[in-house]
């Protein structure tokens, strides 16, 4: 799914990208390398969220450093409303809680999220990206974690879905949408046009279900492994749903710029 | 006889020489069990402490409190160690500085210093005893130095007390299955190696009583 196939851009692949979301990611890893990628990934999906890598120890080995989490909150606080943290294993862990402890939270505005690292990062990424503040994006993060369980158990698991109201039929809220379209281009919802649609989605005040999976959610929308020539049921709930859903109806018509 | 700053000052310096002589067994512990780093990490905080209480020794401030040095001790451990045993240690220093606003301890303050130490640690690791870990050395060794001043000991009493229950704690943790940290994903096979932290732990609680007695 790495995407690399039909993505030249290259355009989102650098260190630290620009600050237009309200949240910032610092993603800290044992590995300079390893938080760097991270970064990289996710940069790719939310090009307008300031995302940094704070990893290895001071003098570049494996481990975490203090000052380096430290140091990449207080550059993230500088241009951002908050900031959303995502460590790999333990010791990672703990230094970003003693960081937050030492520093009491920030009041509030730095979180660290209980996801895995990577699913975590790029999902919080792509709701950060759509403007999410620190509860949504660290949300996103956390939600992340149930992605692959929720997909597996789908059939039993309604509760999970956005899609049960919806179904249910009793009373939408204010307005509901439906629509059927095919994808057009040939490896259909891989990474970067699960994220351009998640993108989308959250830029609606609606909630819209693709397929049954939550249409803001990257990493449902990739598990859904839908691929050129299929087609996906969109339907949407909320205020905006019509909008939303012909959105993305259009955006799928379109191919992602693959066709 | 009460401790003072002084006694703080020992202690981590002895802290350090001890760590150092302790690097290559403490590495072949972890190794065994864990990512093998863990000598050199807390020898490479040590030195740092020790680095730092020459540099304000040198400067302008020197600490003036035993607090003071713990909280000296905490931010440079967590600053240098780079691994779990920065953050878990440096906490444990902190909370342990956070109890001792006071020139002297006495017996009672040693004991709220651990209690400290502890508190700081089980909040980081989220560890209970018996699961091959540091609190399996701490545990027991506040247990002991809270019994030792309820009987009237004094303050290198309650030392000596606990470090001898955080040696007989580490050595207790060779045949537990670890099911906190890095050992954890050995699952079974954890068994039959001594814990490193816990073992860092003695050594560090045998420096504090052989600091008192200096």
């Amino acid at each position: 799914m790495s995407g690399g196939a039909s993505d030249g851009s290259g355009a989102g692949a650098g260190a630290p990208v620009g600050a237009r979301a309200r949240v910032a990611l610092v993603l800290v890893s044992h590995s300079q390398r390893l938080a760097q990628g991270a970064v990289e990934l996710s940069a790719q999906m939310a090009p307008g969220v300031l995302l940094l890598a704070a990893g290895g120890t001071d003098e570049g080995g494996l481990g975490t450093s203090y000052d380096r989490v430290s140091g990449a909150i207080d550059e993230a606080l500088r241009v951002t409303e908050g900031v959303v943290v995502l460590a790999d294993l333990g010791s990672a862990v703990m230094t970003v809680e003693s960081v937050l402890d030492l520093e009491d939270g920030y009041d509030g505005r730095v979180r660290l999220a209980d996801a895995p690292f990577v699913e975590g990062a790029v999902a919080a990424a792509v709701t950060a990206h759509g403007g999410g503040d620190v509860a949504e994006v660290l949300a996103s993060a956390e939600h992340a974690g149930g992605t692959f369980a929720v997909a597996a158990d789908a059939g039993t698991d309604a509760g999970a879905g956005t899609d049960a109201p919806a179904a249910g039929g009793t009373t939408p809220a204010d307005g509901a949408a439906r629509a059927t379209v095919t994808l057009r281009n040939r490896l259909g919802l891989h990474a970067r046009p699960a994220a351009v649609l998640a993108r989308l989605v959250a830029g609606f005040d609606a909630s819209v279900a693709i397929d049954g999976v939550n249409g803001a959610s990257v990493l449902e929308l990739m598990k859904l492994g839908a691929t050129g020539g299929q087609e996906l049921t969109v339907t949407g709930e909320g205020p905006q749903a019509t909008e939303a859903v012909r959105a993305v109806v259009e955006a799928v018509e379109a191919g992602f710029g693959e066709v | 006889m009460t401790l003072d700053v002084a006694w703080a000052d020992r202690w981590a310096r002895l802290s350090a020489e001890r760590i150092a002589a302790a690097r290559d067994e403490l590495t072949e512990l972890d190794r065994q069990i864990g990512d093998g780093d863990h000598g050199e990490n807390l020898d490479r905080g040590y030195r740092a402490v020790v680095a730092k209480l020459d540099g304000v020794a040198g400067g302008d401030q020197p600490p003036a409190q035993i607090g003071d040095v713990l909280k000296l001790v905490a931010t440079t451990l967590m600053s240098s160690v780079g691994g779990a045993s920065g953050p878990l240690y440096g906490t444990a220093y902190l909370r342990a500085a956070k109890v001792t606003g006071l020139a002297e301890l006495d017996a009672h303050g040693v004991v709220a210093l651990l209690e400290g130490a502890l508190e700081g640690i089980t909040a980081r690791g989220k560890a209970q005893t018996g699961e091959k870990t540091m609190v399996d050395a701490w545990q027991p060794a506040v247990d002991a130095a809270e019994a030792a001043a309820a009987d009237g000991a004094t303050t290198a009493e309650v030392l000596a007390a606990a470090a001898s229950a955080a040696r007989e704690g580490a050595e207790a943790t060779i045949p537990l299955v670890a099911t906190k940290g890095r050992a954890s994903y050995l699952g079974e096979r954890s068994a039959g190696h001594q814990d490193p932290g816990a073992t860092s732990t003695a050594i560090l609680l045998e420096a504090a009583r052989d600091a008192a007695a200096a």
